[in-house]
C-alpha cells in the first residue's frame, strides 16, 4: 500500500465510523420509543430518525426544524413538520400532546436548556435527550493540557463560531434532572465510535469515557413541572 | 378564446354570459347565506384543467384571492395576460394537472360569472346592486360545496388557496372536514386583524365617495365609479408588496424626467405604478364586488364560530395540513399563520409549516419563489402517495 492509499484509506474508516455512530445515535432513540405511539422530533433535521419512526416503528411521527431546507425535505417525505426554533415554539404546543418528545444532539444549541426540557416534558409522557457529553477525557485533556477550548470529531467548531453555546457533561446533565423533579428512565452512553457503553458501568466512567449520552425522562407523576 | 373589447361593459359581460363553464341551481336549491337569506337562482362560473379520475379522487380545489378569479392557468378574457397562477398550475407544474383535476370557481359575490352585485337580479330585471345580501366567506364556501356535489366530488384531494382564497381553505377544512383530504392555506390569517379591516375601509371609502357609485346603482345609469375603485386598489397594492420590494424597484427614482416638476403629476415611478395599477384594475373589476368581498374578508373569524378557540374548529380532523406563510408579508404575517399551526397542533391535526425566506411581501404567493414551489410539490407529493394516486410516470 502506497502512503496516499493509506490515508485514504484512513479516511474511508473514518467516515464508516462516524455514518455508524450517528446510526447507532438514532437507533438507540429509535429503540426507546414504543411502536404506534405519537412521537415529536425537535430538531428533526430532513426527518431522516421520523422516517425511521415512522416505518419501523408505525410511530405518528412530527417535528420541529428550523431550517427551512429541512422542513422541506421533510414535507416531502410526508412527514408533518413545522418550521419553528425549539427556545420559542414547544410553548405553542398543548400538554400531553405526545407520548414521547426528541431532542437530539440540540440541547447544548438551545438558549434556555431547561425550559426546552420543561417543555418537552409537558409536552410528552417521555423526553428522550442525546447531546454530546462535554465529560469526557479527550475534551478534559484539551482544556487542562492545552489550555484550549476543545475540538474533536463531533464537536469541530471554534469558540467564536459555535453554535453550540451550553455544553453539559453527563453528571451534569443528571443533576439537572434531579434538580427538575423529573425521573430517569433509561440512558446509554456512547463511546466516541457510537457503540453503546457497559450498562453497569458507574456514572464516572460514563461521565468520562461517553462520548455522547441518550437519556429517557419522565416527570415525577405528581409534581407539576411548570412553574 | 376572444378578448373582450368593450371593457367598459365587461364588469355587466363577464357577471352575466362569463367566458366559463357556468352552473346554475334555481329555486329547488336554494344556497342559504348566513345573512339568513337563501339565495336562489345561483350561478357559479368555473374553470377546470386536466382530467377527473375514474374514483373521482384526484381533484384539487383552488380558491382565489380577492381580486383573483377561475382563470388560474388559461388566458384571463378580459385582459388578455396569463392565468394568475399558470406559474403554479399546469402540466408538470408543482400543482400537476397531468396528475390532478384542477377546479377553480370564482367567489360568490365576485364579479367573473358567479352571482355578485353586477349580476342580473331577476326579481327586479337589473343588476344586484346592494340589493344582494351581503356575503361571507362561509357563503363562498357553501357555493362551492354545491358545485363540488354538482361535479360529483365526494371528497377534494386538495383545497389551496392564498390570502381571501386560504380564508376559504380554513373554512373548507372545519365546515367540511370528511371532504378535504389536504389543505394548504397560504400568506392567510384565520381572522382579519383591526388592520386589515381598516386598509379594506379605505377602499371602500373611497369607492362610496365617488359621485358615480350613485348609491350602488351605478350601472342602472351605465356609469362606474372607476376614480373611487382605482384609489381602493392602489392603497390595497400598497399593502401586498414590502417595504424592501417596493424600494429595490422604485426607490424614489423619477418617471421620465430629470428633476421633479412642482406640480402633483407622477413625478415619481412609484405614483405612475400605482396609477397603472389602479387604472388597469378597473377594467376588469366591478365596484360593488370590491365592497362586498372585502366585507367577507372583514366579517371572517373562524375561531368566532367555536366559542374563540380555534383549534375547536379542526377538532378530530383527518385532514393534513401544509401552512405557508412569506416572511416580509405585513398584511398577513407570519403570526397569523403560527396562530393557525398553533391550533392546528392543540387539535392534533397533520400540519407542516414553512415560513418562506421572501422580500418580496403578501403578493410573493403570486410570484416564482422555489422554496415555495418546492414546497408545495413535495406536499402534494407525499398527499398523493398517502392517497394512492399513482405518479405521472406511471400514467405517461
Amino acid at each position: 500500500m502506497s502512503d496516499e492509499d493509506v490515508t485514504q484509506h484512513a479516511a474511508q474508516d473514518v467516515i464508516e465510523r462516524l455514518s455508524r455512530a450517528a446510526r447507532v445515535d438514532l437507533l438507540v432513540v429509535a429503540n426507546m420509543v414504543e411502536p404506534q405511539s405519537r412521537v415529536l422530533d425537535v430538531g428533526c433535521g430532513d426527518g431522516t430518525l421520523l422516517r425511521l419512526l415512522a416505518e419501523e416503528r408505525g410511530v405518528d411521527a412530527r417535528g420541529i426544524e428550523l431550517s427551512q431546507r429541512g422542513v422541506n425535505d421533510c414535507v416531502a417525505k410526508g412527514l408533518s413538520v413545522v418550521q419553528g426554533d425549539a427556545d420559542t415554539d414547544l410553548a405553542d404546543y398543548p400538554d400531553n400532546a405526545f407520548d414521547y418528545v426528541i431532542l437530539s444532539q440540540t440541547l447544548q444549541a438551545t438558549r434556555q436548556p431547561r425550559k426546552v426540557l420543561e417543555h418537552m416534558l409537558r409536552i410528552g409522557r417521555h423526553a428522550i435527550v442525546s447531546f454530546p457529553n462535554f465529560g469526557h477525557w479527550r475534551i478534559r485533556t484539551q482544556i487542562a493540557m492545552k489550555g484550549r477550548m476543545p475540538i474533536t470529531e463531533n464537536l469541530k467548531y471554534y469558540w467564536y463560531e459555535t453554535p453550540n453555546i451550553h455544553f453539559c457533561t453527563i453528571r451534569d446533565f443528571v443533576t439537572l434532572v434531579e434538580v427538575m423533579d423529573a425521573k430517569i428512565e433509561g440512558g446509554v452512553a456512547l463511546d466516541r465510535f457510537g457503540a453503546p457503553m457497559l450498562v453497569n458501568a458507574p456514572w464516572w466512567v460514563w461521565n468520562l469515557f461517553g462520548d455522547q449520552a441518550v437519556f429517557r425522562l419522565t416527570r415525577e407523576a405528581k409534581v407539576p413541572m411548570m412553574k | 378564446m376572444t378578448i373582450i373589447q368593450n371593457s367598459k361593459a365587461v364588469s355587466q359581460l363577464e357577471a352575466d354570459a362569463p367566458h366559463s363553464h357556468v352552473v346554475r341551481f334555481d329555486a329547488a336549491q336554494p344556497l342559504k347565506m348566513d345573512a339568513g337569506v337563501a339565495l336562489s337562482p345561483l350561478s357559479i362560473a368555473y374553470q377546470t384543467y386536466g382530467t377527473l379520475n375514474a374514483d373521482k379522487s384526484n381533484a384539487i380545489l383552488i380558491c382565489h384571492a380577492l381580486t383573483g378569479d377561475q382563470h388560474v392557468a388559461n388566458i384571463h378574457p378580459v385582459t388578455g395576460k396569463p392565468g394568475w397562477w399558470q406559474i403554479m398550475v399546469g402540466p408538470g407544474r408543482p400543482i400537476d394537472t397531468d396528475r390532478y383535476f384542477v377546479i377553480a370557481s370564482n367567489v360568490l359575490g365576485g364579479c367573473m360569472g358567479t352571482t355578485g352585485p353586477a349580476s342580473l337580479n331577476p326579481a327586479s330585471g337589473r343588476a344586484y346592486g346592494l340589493d344582494l345580501p351581503l356575503v361571507t366567506i362561509r357563503d363562498m364556501v357553501r357555493a362551492q360545496a354545491m358545485l363540488i356535489d354538482y361535479l360529483g366530488i365526494d371528497t377534494l384531494f386538495g383545497v389551496i388557496g392564498g390570502s381571501m382564497g386560504g380564508m376559504q381553505v380554513l373554512q373548507w377544512a372545519a365546515s367540511y372536514p370528511e371532504r378535504v383530504f389536504s389543505a394548504m392555506p397560504i400568506a392567510t390569517a384565520a381572522k382579519h386583524s383591526s388592520q386589515n379591516i381598516a386598509f379594506h375601509e379605505v377602499g371602500r371609502q373611497a369607492i362610496m365617495a365617488d359621485p358615480e357609485w350613485r348609491n350602488g346603482c351605478y350601472l342602472d345609469f351605465a356609469t362606474s365609479p372607476t376614480k373611487g375603485l382605482a384609489v381602493a386598489r392602489m392603497a390595497a397594492h400598497i399593502t401586498y408588496l414590502s417595504d424592501e420590494a417596493l424600494q429595490r424597484k422604485f426607490g424614489r427614482k423619477l418617471q421620465d424626467r430629470a428633476a421633479p416638476t412642482f406640480s402633483f403629476s407622477a413625478d415619481f415611478q412609484i405614483e405612475n405604478y400605482l396609477r397603472y395599477q389602479g387604472a388597469s384594475f378597473v377594467d376588469r373589476f366591478d365596484a360593488n364586488s370590491y365592497l362586498y368581498v372585502t366585507r367577507a374578508c372583514d366579517y371572517f373569524d373562524l375561531a368566532d364560530d367555536y366559542n374563540g378557540t380555534l383549534a375547536l374548529a379542526f377538532k378530530g380532523t383527518k385532514t393534513r395540513f401544509c401552512v405557508v406563510s412569506f416572511s416580509s408579508d405585513w398584511l398577513y404575517p407570519t403570526s397569523a399563520s403560527r396562530a393557525i399551526v398553533h391550533a392546528l397542533n392543540a387539535a392534533g391535526a397533520s400540519v407542516s409549516f414553512v415560513d418562506i425566506e421572501s422580500d418580496r411581501g403578501h403578493d410573493a404567493f403570486l410570484l416564482e419563489v422555489p422554496e415555495f414551489f418546492a414546497t408545495t410539490r413535495g406536499f402534494l407529493d407525499a398527499a398523493a402517495r398517502a392517497r394512492g394516486l399513482p405518479s405521472v410516470e406511471g400514467k405517461r
